[in-house]
């Protein structure tokens, strides 16, 4: 692992200098053959790379309208230029959203474009070489498709498309990503992210209901492939063990019980994280999906609620339909997505977000929190990316800003906000999402979350805050293991459900 | 020197169009398979047209962005527009009363177009990651505008050109009757540039113009929940499984 170093808070949250070349490399652990066949990519890189790509490229400008018209239509204006959370923590110029782009862009040009075909200096178009296919492996993997540079791009440009499409072409060529193939691998295999098997989950599960009857006295369930349960719970699998992850699982299990509400886990789909997006792979993204559909199905749920997860509401809210027909609105024709939908009790939004899931709870009585019991911590919420500019909550624009704060308020009486220009649709990425969160990249991770470390730097010596409450397990995974770099206690990160289970009155409804 | 230049506007007139349909339609004709909408976003068409009019109109991203390259771009394009409009003038006849009514604005919207490329210039020239960023031709481009705006300009303030000649000309290049152009140098240096500009629209990244109307991250509305959004290639993977 290279040198990890937190750069110093700016005093003023100004643009940095250039620092080109800070973080040149060979990028994070290629995926082994294994791995990489396990996916259906050649297991090392092929020896008609060069035409491979440029062939995929060009389907994947037939696919996908949002790659075809980001290549064509930047101007350069820099708008997005000081956005990125990478580039702000390294300073490596090529981190900024439209150079990161521009090293695919000036791929396209030299091989889709006349300007590019036949004057490639003047419109700055390159020739894929060996150095570029590196150059894209290491910088399109020091994006964590956070969106935030599309918020402010005049045309919408995403650079997460363009991340998404490079890392699907490295992977088609053979070079996959180590972390992300190993968990997509591990999903097909076994259902979830960390290969957790049947059994271990069943045990896991039962160990949690027994120290949920240690401390609250009351029988708390953790039921997992319960036939006609109403609600699919999925989540996670970092909410089974993980710290402080495991602390909102708890929480849910409380709500589901106080509200009495039945409800199960699947063995077969465990898992809410989707991996197949940060590798770009729309057949992945599906294959991942499809399994949700099938627990569905086989257990008979009305009603399917994700958990604290980032980029798996995001999956879940925007591309569930989709993908799997978990929703509403299929044609008649369409017989996959007929069959779940038929099922599913669409007097409910499908999926439904946890967060949305208990406020409707507590706003209409059907369980009370005591907002005392989180009177020691002083809270403050970062909004994930994905769920802040990729999804919502609700029945609003906007819905996903609103609904998880005002759960925070319900559960507790303190809540403080961040710097406006830090959280809602300008909320800064963790640093750790998009397949980063993996020990080789830890040195980008620190300087990925400084941006992140400043707002909440201010609060904490402002307004005491020492709760930074989250709903996404990479956040939770991330900020617990950079904190400390920049002089936090890992302990004060935590779920908004862990909240919801420190306050919440068991046993009298 | 009128047949030249009457070829020239009708080459270019013809790559602009053709170019920007052919452009279009690949825009068009490319699906967008999943819904990408950057989020608060609207959840009725009606928001998605009132969503884009303010990026078109107003610029809202950018504005939220960074208030100097707004104020710069949006000086520079509210201009030209107004620019553009005032030239009608050469076209119609007689002309309409709203385009008589916007000359004066016009003339001295050249002046504040230069002013907003000049400023757009400096950006790129001096603020070193916008240095970082930019290629030879996004210098050329602005060149290129600056040109235009000048020489215009200078028709307009210094060296007066026969502008009923002018308006001759282009009445004529309407009914495929070529009339003669005036020969100064100034205005021909002019229309050359105006037909280089239309000539390279459809290759260059002047395809932001179309681009911002296919943008699924901004045109898209945010309903996934309660449509079903399926592209025809994603389809078919349905049926094979």
């Amino acid at each position: 692992m290279a040198d990890v170093t937190a750069p110093p808070f700016r005093v003023i949250p100004i643009v940095p200098a250039l620092k080109p070349g800070s973080m040149e490399g060979k990028g994070p652990y290629l995926a082994n053959e294994k791995m990489q066949e396990a996916l259906g990519y050649p297991g090392k890189l092929v020896d008609d790379w060069h035409d491979k790509a440029i062939a995929k490229m060009g389907e994947l400008l037939g696919k996908f309208r949002s790659l075809q018209v980001y290549m064509d239509a930047c101007v350069h204006c820099g708008a997005c230029s000081d956005k990125c959370h990478y580039f702000i923590g390294t300073q490596d110029p090529k981190n900024m959203p439209v150079a990161r782009q521009d090293l695919m862009r000036s791929v396209y040009r030299r091989y889709f474009t006349f300007a590019g075909k036949y004057f490639p200096k003047l419109v700055g178009a390159r020739d894929l070489t060996r150095e570029v296919l590196d150059e894209w492996y290491n910088y399109y993997h020091q994006c964590s498709e956070c969106r935030r540079c599309s918020v402010f791009c005049p045309y919408g440009i995403d650079t997460a498309e363009i991340t998404m499409a490079a890392r699907e072409i490295l992977a088609t060529v053979g070079m996959g990503q180590k972390y992300s193939n190993e968990i997509i691998a591990k999903v097909h295999k076994i259902g979830n992210n960390l290969g957790l098997p049947e059994p271990a989950l069943r045990d896991t599960l039962e160990g949690l209901e027994e120290d949920v009857k240690d401390d609250t006295g009351i029988d708390v369930r953790f039921p997992l492939d319960v036939k006609g349960a109403e609600v699919l719970l999925i989540t996670p699998s970092a909410d089974f063990f993980a710290e402080p992850h495991i602390d909102s699982l708890i929480g849910y299990a409380k709500v589901f019980h106080a509200s009495g509400t039945s409800w199960t886990l699947s063995s077969m789909a465990s898992e809410g994280a989707n991996f197949g997006m940060f590798i770009g792979s729309y057949e992945q993204l599906r294959q991942v999906a499809l399994r949700i559909r099938q627990a569905a199905l086989e257990l008979g749920v009305k009603r399917i609620v994700v958990g604290e997860c980032g980029h798996a509401w995001r999956v879940a809210y925007s591309f569930w339909n989709t993908l799997s027909g978990v929703g509403s609105g299929a044609d008649e024709t369409d017989r996959f997505a007929q069959m779940l939908q038929k099922q599913l009790d669409h007097r409910y939004r499908q999926p439904t977000h946890i967060c949305e899931f208990t406020l409707d709870l507590v706003e209409r009585n059907a369980i009370t929190l005591d907002r005392e019991a989180n009177d020691k911590h002083i809270i403050t919420f970062h909004d994930s990316c994905n769920v802040a500019r990729g999804s919502r909550m609700g029945d609003f624009a906007g819905g996903q800003f609103e609904i998880p704060r005002n759960l925070i308020k319900a559960a507790a009486h303190n809540f403080v906000e961040m710097d406006p220009n830090t959280t809602r649709e300008r909320t800064y990425c963790c640093g750790g999402g998009g397949g980063l969160l993996t020990d080789d990249l830890m040195d980008l991770r620190v300087k990925g979350a400084l941006p992140r470390m400043e707002a909440l730097k201010q609060v904490v010596d402002d307004e005491q805050v020492n709760f930074l409450a989250l709903i996404c397990a990479i956040c939770k995974t991330q900020f617990s293991k950079v904190a400390p770099a920049y002089g936090f206690d890992r302990k004060m990160v935590g779920g908004i459900h862990q909240l919801v289970s420190n306050a919440i009155r068991l046993g009298d409804k | 020197m009128s047949i030249v230049f009457a070829i020239l506007f009708y080459l270019a007139t013809l790559l602009f169009v053709v170019g920007l349909a052919h452009r279009i339609r690949i825009y068009i004709g490319t699906p967008a398979p999943l819904k990408i909408p950057t989020t608060p976003a609207p959840i009725s068409t009606g928001g998605v047209v009132l969503r884009m009019t303010r990026e078109v109109v107003f610029f809202e991203s950018l504005f939220k962005a960074n208030l100097w390259t707004w104020g710069l771009g949006w000086l520079f394009h509210a201009s030209l527009a107004l620019v553009t409009l005032r030239h009608l003038r050469y076209f119609t006849e007689p002309v309409w009363g709203w385009v008589a009514f916007i000359q004066p604005f016009g003339i001295y919207a050249g002046i504040t177009m230069l002013l907003g490329l000049c400023g757009l210039w400096g950006r790129r020239l001096f603020v070193e990651r916008i240095r970082y960023i930019s290629t030879p031709s996004d210098h050329l481009m602005l060149l290129l505008l600056i040109a235009i705006a000048v020489s215009g300009l200078l028709m307009q303030f210094v060296v007066h050109t026969d502008v009923v000649a002018v308006k001759g000309f282009f009445r004529g290049l309407m009914h495929f009757s070529v009339q003669p152009l005036p020969t100064d140098a100034l205005l021909l240096l002019h229309l050359l540039l105006v037909v280089a500009l239309l000539a390279i629209f459809p290759i260059s990244k002047l395809l932001h113009a179309p681009g911002v109307f296919f943008s699924p991250t901004r045109n898209q509305k945010d309903d996934p929940r309660e449509k079903r959004h399926i592209s025809s290639w994603a389809k078919q993977m349905e049926s094979e499984s």
